[in-house]
């Protein structure tokens, strides 16, 4: 039985990616928590080019990088395909996943800036949505892969709960669910999907690190 | 229902050489239309309405953006013809990582070694010979990037070259005398006729970067 193993840090929704497609596969697997302040000599011997989680490691040959480790698990396991199976779909799958991959930081660096950076950086992100609303949702999906989730909707995660909660840390409101009806929607269901609704980290805690990051993050920046 | 395949481009645009290569190694007649990005065209413009850039390729009609993403698409739909993705999943997946590792680091490192100058052009030199250097090493010994023959990577990569030149020049340094394996790996790439024949000459490439040197007010 070949042995599955997933370097992850419990607040990044990289890590969570690769959780919902081996979960959505049946695949079964070790986690290990990373320390991203204190990256384990294991963590630093398979991703020596990026030093990143997530990194599946698969009869101990490592894979990196989220989207790459996606469609590795995707090809390993073809049943609850992660894509569509037309060529010219699938090319508009990986465009959106792309776009994801593209645009998710942003969210992350709204949490590390602050005054005039931060709101530049909201602006981006309120650009980002309204792409999304404007030209992924078309045609009354429940979901972006359909009537079931597939890859694009796992690599949307971020907007669907990371920004949420950083919105609620920083004091912003960037996504209305009024703006983004289509969005909304999305958001809603997306999180009802059992496999996420079971495996999405807890908010109160998310916010507790949150707070303590910044506080570090804050405190090097004056230093 | 013949095939009916566009190229919506721009000559110096790497990433539209990589279209033009692995259209060239499948050996697929398209019509190339060449587009002025300071005025793009109705046609760019829908059919890629969300980063209205270039390369977009059109099958029958139909758009698929993103020059790694057509390159996939071309490899998967004309599949009995030199294959550019290996088969093995986990080949795949190495040759999808360093895709992408060329994807996030030559063209911001590149782009910086001839847009700045003084400490920053110094570090964005530095940062593009180590970038080099890595897939130098990732190379080893093989002729290629895909072992035996042109692969994904290879596919990638290759159309940096063009500009290799010009960000000398630029930057006043050699990328041969740091990594000559590498200069090696692209003058074996360049013997191809699907090679030779989508890359601009490095001449050419160079006039160009002065000229928007020029425009963007950069010494």
């Amino acid at each position: 039985m070949a042995v599955v193993k997933l370097f992850g840090a419990w607040l990044s929704p990289y890590c969570y990616r690769v959780i919902w497609a081996l979960k959505l596969k049946g695949i079964a697997y070790e986690y290990i928590e990373e320390d991203l302040s204190n990256k384990s000599p294991l963590l630093l011997q398979y991703n020596p080019i990026h030093k990143k989680i997530p990194v599946l490691l698969h009869d101990d040959k490592p894979i990196c990088e989220s989207t790459v480790i996606l469609r590795y698990i995707d090809e390993i396991r073809p049943q609850n395909p992660l894509l569509p199976a037309d060529p010219h779909e699938r090319a508009v799958a990986l465009f959106w996943i792309k776009f994801a991959d593209d645009k998710s930081p942003l969210i992350s660096k709204l949490f590390r800036t602050d005054g005039e950076e931060q709101q530049a950086v909201a602006k981006e992100c309120f650009e980002m949505l309204e792409v999304l609303e404007e030209h992924a949702l078309i045609g009354g999906k429940k979901f972006f892969g359909g009537d079931e989730i597939n890859m694009v909707d796992i690599a949307f995660c971020s907007v669907a709960h990371w920004l949420g909660v950083i919105e609620d840390f920083a004091g912003l409101k960037i996504f209305e669910p009024h703006k983004f009806p289509r969005l909304n929607s999305w958001i809603q269901n997306f999180k009802s999907v059992p496999v996420i609704k079971d495996n999405l980290p807890d908010t109160d805690k998310m916010l507790v690190l949150l707070k303590r990051r910044r506080e570090i993050l804050l405190a090097s920046k004056s230093s | 229902m013949a095939e009916e395949v566009v190229l919506l481009d721009f000559w110096p645009s790497p990433f539209g050489m990589r279209s033009r290569i692995a259209l060239a190694e499948k050996g697929i007649k398209y019509e190339h239309k060449e587009e002025d990005l300071r005025n793009k065209s109705a046609l760019l413009l829908q059919m890629n309405p969300v980063h209205k850039k270039i390369p977009v390729l059109i099958h029958n009609g139909k758009p698929v953006c993103e020059s790694l993403i057509q390159v996939q698409y071309i490899d998967e739909v004309w599949h009995d013809k030199a294959p550019l993705l290996p088969s093995d999943p986990y080949q795949k997946a190495t040759a999808r990582f360093w895709a992408d590792y060329v994807d996030k680091k030559i063209y911001e490192v590149g782009g910086r070694v001839w847009k700045t100058k003084g400490e920053k052009q110094a570090t964005a030199k530095k940062e593009l010979i180590e970038t080099l250097k890595l897939l130098e090493k990732e190379l080893g010994d093989k002729p290629y990037f895909g072992g035996e023959s042109l692969g994904y990577v290879d596919v990638a990569f290759i159309p940096f070259y063009s500009w290799f030149y010009a960000l000398e020049k630029c930057g006043n340094f050699s990328i041969e005398a740091e990594c000559p394996k590498l200069i090696a790996w692209a003058k074996r790439c360049m013997q191809k006729e699907s090679v030779a024949k989508s890359l601009p000459d490095q001449q050419k490439v160079y006039d160009f970067i002065l000229e928007m040197k020029k425009h963007f007010g950069i010494e």
